[in-house]
């Protein structure tokens, strides 16, 4: 007996060597912490960052030509471009460039930065370099197409006359970042323009720059006490991999960390009745929706894809699984967005479901399967609809899967329902048209497989709206066009387009000045400060 | 002499075919789960063209034997390929990694034998008695819950409530960086720059996942070690001894506990090295950024090279394992010398 009060003893003394003072935890009040999980960063270089956690660490690091305050996206205003002009025929666009920026090497930010940054985004030709090439440039034309024509001044010719908002919201993007030339050159192997290297380095002119990435662990930065804009009051900003949502709440609540990005219904609800924690709810553009792959016969029908619209208890989950994490929205471009249609006429309505599948030749349903990747909200919302779906008589098979896996199967067309969650490329209108209202060529080898085309829905006219409303250069009309294709979207696609996403963040109350946009790249820490 | 050598050239062609089995499985599995690497390394959003360069680059385009044979090659050279979502070579992310589970499983392990020895040889004397019910409902708690749960409920508990332990991490955030990396091991690198600081917070950091895992391998030990010492105190020799008139304390803990000193390392070893492997949902829990968690991840991302790399450690370390419990074993056994 004496030896297991020996080992207990012992037990009781390697426990104490913990130090007992930490009644509390605070963050020092010149660094920002928070807890996200930044997992899907894959690169640090703009012309290739293309995840929201590598989006909203490109915006910190890095200056845009252009911009747009986060309240009001239609406000496009300069930001290292001071002015612009756009030419008669609406094919060239002249930036003056601000005067006097300079990036974190001490180097000029110049008109050459520039040209040289929207080229190397050309010529490196990564995943989000589209959102320029769609332009007409290539890496064969972009010498001419974008070139620098005085010291502050940047010529950009594009292919057609497009509606300006178009291209100046593409601008706005990842893409529209200026890398110091310099210093990335300086770096260049073998003709890379840098990107090995600037895939974990930094070489911007924005308020923060980079001091380490650890991946799936965290991310350092340090600010730039010479940001043009002015410095800002956090010196080091540090954001930690966390990937459970518990552990993120328990942080938070002892103070260990400022801010927790990651919480769910579950933590919000737990962090109620806190003083201390204040709750932000922020809409994103993300929308989640259900793909009902045409070439599965019974979805082909145009009343089961009616009927099935009518067969979601929207308003169910948005107040029961989703709690404030989603609101219902109805038409493929988010609220926040030029021409967003925010009618919502469809709700749950079994009896009606019921007699547009009868309608179908289906009165006794039908058997169908839906992917359904094992994470939450994602889960229990299809639970739910398989629910509902049997009172309609349809037999709902879901197929779990990991995330990667369920998309694999998603982009070969192999499967019958997928539910699938969609957040834009830029901030215009055009990114969401382009997936789930164009599909230029319907057949397996296509060039371009937007949802539209995972989904084998052949839409020879809508493709055509949705050409002609990128070439609309009057912004009110514009708006029109697009409003029209989301009412024959919402009535004929077979997109059941449900929720629009909600960011929850979680702060402590001594912090202020977070700026939490409707993207990832909208999120600023700048202008933070703490009592 | 001769035999000798035959032993040797034995062991190295059984390791050299446990090793190529082993590559030659990991590598199967990963290329027929239904997950297009590709996606992983260039996301769901690249055209067409950028998606079939990243599919050439990657090698993806040969037949699938001449992928193996060129993966095999680079291997030998050294070269384990650049983890797709790391965006580093996989033998650096594995040396960034590594260290924080060898820190985590060791002193985990330390804590397992520590109580679990002991508490076996107890549970063994006192057979069928309150102490042996005792030991076994904490062996089967420690068995049985899953450690995930148990992680939480410690945190919210030691963390929150009674805040005597820091939070999840390996060090609190500000102590980062403040010591220069040698080994990786925390505890080894902040001694080495007497930072004794930073090496009471790492060792306050691991207090409570090393504790956790440590119940987990206190709970197998103890009841290995129970049932060895039942078998040893059974012997004759035992009989001899206390009919010599040795003290009770010297029959148990000297006879009958150095006699099940043998299998009692091999189970130790074993223990060891799961902990080894990582235990991703201890990892996760604590947001300790350890192996388990990058194989697991990189698995989930068809992240092959970074799966592979991962592998072939974990199979180095049992292997390296079990090779030094057989030299123990030769030690420690007059038998087998």
């Amino acid at each position: 007996m004496r030896h297991l009060t020996l080992t207990l003893l012992l037990g009781a003394a390697l426990v104490s060597i913990a130090p007992a003072d930490r009644s509390l935890a605070a963050t020092p009040p010149d660094a920002f912490v928070q807890a996200m999980t930044i997992d899907d960063i894959i690169s640090l270089d703009p012309a290739e960052i293309f995840e929201f956690s590598g989006a909203e660490y490109g915006a910190q690091v890095y200056d845009r030509l252009i911009t747009y305050p986060v309240d009001d996206v239609e406000d496009i205003q300069g930001h290292v471009a001071e002015s612009w002009e756009i030419s008669e025929d609406g094919k060239t666009y002249v930036f003056q460039i601000r005067d006097g920026i300079t990036f974190h090497s001490g180097n000029p930010l110049t008109a050459e930065d520039v040209a040289f940054s929207l080229r190397r985004v050309v010529e490196l030709d990564m995943s989000p370099a589209f959102i320029l090439t769609q332009f007409g440039f290539s890496a064969d034309n972009v010498e001419e197409k974008i070139r620098a024509t005085g010291p502050l001044e940047v010529t950009i010719e594009v292919d057609q006359a497009y509606a300006p908002t178009f291209f100046l919201y593409c601008l706005t993007a990842g893409v529209g970042s200026v890398v110091d030339k310099e210093l990335v050159m300086a770096n260049e192997v073998d003709g890379d323009l840098g990107y090995a290297w600037l895939k974990t380095n930094s070489a911007g002119s924005g308020p923060f720059s980079l001091r380490a990435w650890r991946p799936n662990e965290s991310l350092t930065l340090d600010s730039n006490p010479d940001y043009w804009k002015g410095a800002p009051a956090m010196t080091r900003v540090i954001t930690r991999h966390i990937a459970e949502a518990a552990t993120q709440q328990l942080l938070l609540e002892q103070g260990d960390i400022d801010v927790a990005r990651n919480l769910g219904p579950d933590q919000v609800a737990a962090l109620e009745g806190n003083a201390d924690i204040e709750v932000k709810a922020v809409p994103k553009g993300a929308l989640y929706y259900l793909g009902l792959n045409q070439k599965n016969e019974y979805l082909a029908k145009p009343e089961v894809r009616q009927a099935l619209k009518y067969l979601v208890p929207y308003q169910e989950l948005a107040d029961t699984v989703l709690k404030g994490a989603a609101e219902v929205h109805q038409a493929f471009l988010p609220k926040g967005f030029l021409g967003a249609l925010e009618e919502t006429p469809f709700s749950l309505d079994v009896e009606r479901a019921k007699e547009l599948l009868a309608e179908a030749g289906l009165p006794d349903g039908f058997s169908v399967t839906m992917d359904v990747r094992s994470i939450s909200p994602v889960t229990e919302m299809a639970q739910a609809i398989q629910a509902v779906w049997a009172e309609a008589g349809i037999e709902l098979e879901l197929i779990p899967g990991d995330g990667a896996q369920t998309l694999t199967k998603y982009r070969a067309r192999n499967h019958d329902i997928y539910i699938g969650r969609w957040g834009p490329d830029y901030q215009d209108p055009h990114t969401n048209a382009d997936t789930f209202a164009r599909n230029p060529d319907n057949s397996d080898d296509a060039q371009s497989k937007p949802l539209a085309w995972r989904n084998a829905w052949d839409i020879p006219e809508m493709t055509a709206m949705a050409d002609a409303a990128v070439l609309e250069r009057d912004a009110a009309e514009r708006a029109a066009m697009y409003i029209e294709i989301q009412k024959l979207h919402q009535e004929t696609s077979p997109f059941v387009i449900m929720f629009q996403d909600i960011e929850t963040i979680a702060e402590r109350t001594n912090v202020e000045g977070t700026i939490w946009g409707p993207s990832f790249d909208d999120n600023r820490y700048w202008q933070i400060t703490k009592n | 002499m001769l035999g000798h050598a035959n032993a040797l050239v034995k062991l190295a062609a059984t390791l050299a075919l446990t090793f190529f089995g082993l590559l030659l499985v990991t590598f199967l599995i990963g290329r027929v789960v239904p997950i297009d690497p590709v996606l992983a390394a260039v996301g769901d959003r690249a055209s067409a063209a950028v998606y079939e360069r990243a599919r050439i680059e990657m090698g993806l385009d040969l037949p699938l034997w001449q992928q193996f044979l060129i993966y095999v090659q680079k291997v030998l050279t050294g070269d384990f390929g650049q983890s797709v979502l790391t965006a580093q070579p996989v033998l650096s992310d594995i040396a960034r990694v590594f260290p924080a589970t060898l820190e985590l499983a060791t002193v985990a392990t330390f804590l397992g034998v520590l109580f679990g020895v002991p508490m076996g040889v107890i549970a063994a004397v006192h057979q069928g008695r309150w102490p042996d019910q005792v030991i076994r409902l904490l062996g089967l708690i420690g068995y049985s819950v899953p450690i995930f749960w148990l992680g939480l409920v410690a945190l919210l508990v030691f963390y929150a409530k009674l805040q005597i332990v820091p939070g999840p991490g390996r060090l609190d955030i500000f102590y980062d960086d403040l010591v220069p990396w040698v080994t990786g091991v925390l505890l080894i690198d902040a001694a080495l720059a007497r930072n004794w600081i930073v090496w009471q917070n790492a060792l306050s950091h691991l207090v409570l996942p090393s504790a956790i895992l440590g119940y987990f391998s206190l709970a197998y030990i103890s009841r290995m070690t129970r049932s060895l010492m039942l078998e040893q105190l059974r012997q004759e020799y035992i009989l001899t001894a206390r009919v010599k008139g040795l003290s009770e304390t010297r029959v148990i803990w000297r006879h009958a506990l150095g006699n099940t000193a043998v299998p009692l390392i091999t189970v130790i070893a074993l223990s060891y090295a799961n902990l080894l492997e990582g235990s991703v949902l201890t990892e996760i829990i604590f947001a300790w950024p350890g192996l388990g968690f990058y194989i697991t991840n990189s698995l989930l991302s068809a992240d092959m090279n970074a799966v592979l790399g991962g592998t072939i450690v974990v199979g180095s370390v049992f292997i390296a394992i079990n090779l030094l419990s057989d030299v123990l074993y030769r030690t420690l056994d007059p038998r087998a010398r």
